[in-house]
């Protein structure tokens, strides 16, 4: 089993509550979509699940390990089993494509090790290589400021492969793309995934991508699970129900001071519901 | 949907009223400052001084170049290069680990989500404070001191370059670390990197540049230095503009006046040159 999460909540460092009550099985292997409104902690979950989180309740289990039990080291090798695509990928401008991607390995190689490769690419054959069925391989030496958004996010994609990482959680990885680029990004990312038997949990907030290229979706709503179906039974009814009124604020606040965020102010109560399907 | 007006919201941009207040008070703390130091526009003006001024300007012209004293100029100049090269290398070695140690940007319980981070927080701080020491003592004293320990030459001035330096390097090197983007480095120790990894792969491609440059100006910082340390025995061009000075020798000093123009000019081509490479 990849993720185990029973009751896990998990409040910002500030003190809001963004999640609450979460049970989840994720298999190895497995790939998932989450979906739901801004703010209803599709971001958070994966926080959480990237270990960068704390859950402030309930137990969880990541590739096996309990993250809050582990000491500073076991935590960094832990981490260095999870590949996290980011939003906009967290690349240096000035960094070139073969040392950004051989950064995937860091979390493997000593300090020294690192730092040889920073001065000549050790493992120029191995970078190529990942590159090559992202259409990549002619950047390998170019500076990640001559690449085009979608050619970056791809980078960073390959910088994930490369750091064969057990666990892949990409949060929005191809909001930043064309409808057509996002669709080509996410089936070459499952198909990768699939071929590597790797699990693969991404947020997105298109749901037709969503439904299209993952297996199993689960619909996130004021930081608690609304469904947790294939994606073949996800119905119209389902998706109305997770976004209506979403991004609405609620009138007649009170005071300003006391707004938050959408998320600790559930609209109907979805934490006494179960979530359909599993 | 009707916008209701919020009574809580000011009519007023609110930062105004602070704004001006932190103006008043910079003005309000200028003046005493002129004050205290005798700040004077007048005496400076006075006929009388002018003339004694003019005087001592006059005896500037023609600079000397005869061989024997180029000769000299030559070998002071070397030595003052060496002594700005050399203290620096040796502040870069202190710098660099202090600064490492007091940024915040490769901060682990940031990304951990943990709260054990008051043993950072200190441990930090410490590496800030030890800075502080370092670069609060004027080179200057450094210079007496060390001149007292070593005796007079060069090594003296080496030495209090390096301690002082090492002070204010450290500092600005953690302040720029800390400019630059930090998502990459974040990003990075998030996927277990250590470290020292994350700052070569996530924090130096972003801050090369402006930490090459502000090396140079110390450099450039560290020749000026270098001369004024001359004064109290450190050699190189310092004392010779001292001994200069001394004899009333206006054509000497004005060559080794226009040998600081060449060598902070050629500092800030190198530096120009250096940005533009790393661009």
């Amino acid at each position: 089993m990849s993720i185990r999460f029973d009751g896990v909540g998990a409040a910002h460092p500030g003190g809001d509550p963004v999640l609450h009550g979460i049970d989840l099985r994720i298999e190895a292997g497995e790939r998932v979509a989450l979906i739901g409104p801004s703010g209803a902690g599709k971001t958070s979950l994966l926080r959480v699940m990237g270990s960068s989180l704390p859950a402030s309740s309930g137990t969880l289990r990541v590739l096996g390990d309990e993250p809050a039990s582990l000491s500073g080291a076991q935590l960094k090798r832990l981490r260095s089993r999870i590949g996290l695509i980011h939003q906009s990928p967290p690349l240096p401008a000035r960094q070139r494509v073969v040392t950004a991607v051989s950064a995937g390995r860091l979390g493997q190689w000593s300090t020294l090790r690192a730092l040889a490769s920073l001065c000549y690419p050790l493992d120029i054959a191995g970078v190529r290589a990942v590159l090559r069925p992202l259409d990549l391989d002619d950047k390998l030496f170019e500076r990640c400021d001559q690449l085009s958004g979608g050619q970056l996010q791809r980078v960073g994609i390959a910088r994930v492969l490369y750091q064969q990482a057990e666990l892949i959680l990409a949060d929005e990885p191809v909001s930043a793309m064309d409808p057509n680029l996002a669709d080509h990004t996410l089936g070459l990312l499952n198909r990768l995934a699939t071929e590597r038997g790797t699990t693969l949990v991404a947020s997105l907030h298109a749901v037709d991508l969503a439904l299209r290229h993952f297996p199993r979706v689960i619909g996130l709503r004021s930081g608690a699970v609304v469904f947790d179906c294939p994606a073949s039974e996800v119905t119209e009814a389902d998706l109305q129900a997770l976004y209506a009124n979403a991004n609405i604020d609620v009138p007649n606040k009170p005071r300003s001071s006391d707004f938050h965020t959408q998320a600790d102010q559930p609209h109907f109560s979805v934490r006494s519901t179960v979530p359909r399907c599993l | 949907m009707s916008v209701i007006p919020d009574p809580t919201v000011a009519r007023r941009d609110p930062a105004a009223l602070s704004r001006l207040l932190m103006t008043a008070l910079a003005l309000a703390l200028l003046w005493p400052g002129l004050v205290i130091t005798e700040f004077d526009l007048p005496a400076l003006l006075d006929s009388r001084n002018l003339s004694t001024v003019g005087a001592f300007l006059k005896g500037f012209w023609p600079p000397e170049v005869s061989d024997d004293f180029l000769g000299l100029l030559w070998v002071a100049t070397l030595q003052t290069l060496a002594m700005a090269t050399a203290g620096l290398a040796l502040a870069l070695l202190a710098a660099v680990p202090l600064s490492l140690i007091a940024t915040r940007s490769l901060s682990v319980s940031g990304v951990a989500g943990r709260q054990h981070g008051w043993l950072a927080r200190s441990i930090r701080y410490t590496a800030r404070l030890v800075m502080i020491v370092l670069r609060s003592v004027p080179e200057l004293v450094w210079a007496l001191l060390f001149v007292r320990a070593v005796g007079l030459g060069p090594t003296a001035g080496v030495l209090a370059i390096a301690i002082a330096y090492s002070g204010m390097l450290g500092k600005v090197y953690a302040e720029i670390y800390e400019s630059v983007d930090q998502r990459p480095a974040q990003a990075l120790l998030q996927a277990g990197s250590s470290r020292l990894s994350a700052f070569f792969y996530g924090v130096l491609p972003g801050a090369a540049q402006e930490l090459t440059s502000y090396t140079l100006y110390r450099w450039e910082c560290a020749i000026r230095a270098s001369v004024v340390m001359g004064f109290v025995g450190a050699g190189g061009l310092g004392q010779m503009i001292d001994l200069s000075i001394r004899m009333f020798a206006g054509g000497e000093v004005a060559t080794i006046l226009g040998t600081f123009l060449i060598l902070v000019l050629f500092a800030d081509q190198l530096s120009s040159l250096l940005r533009r490479r790393l661009a």
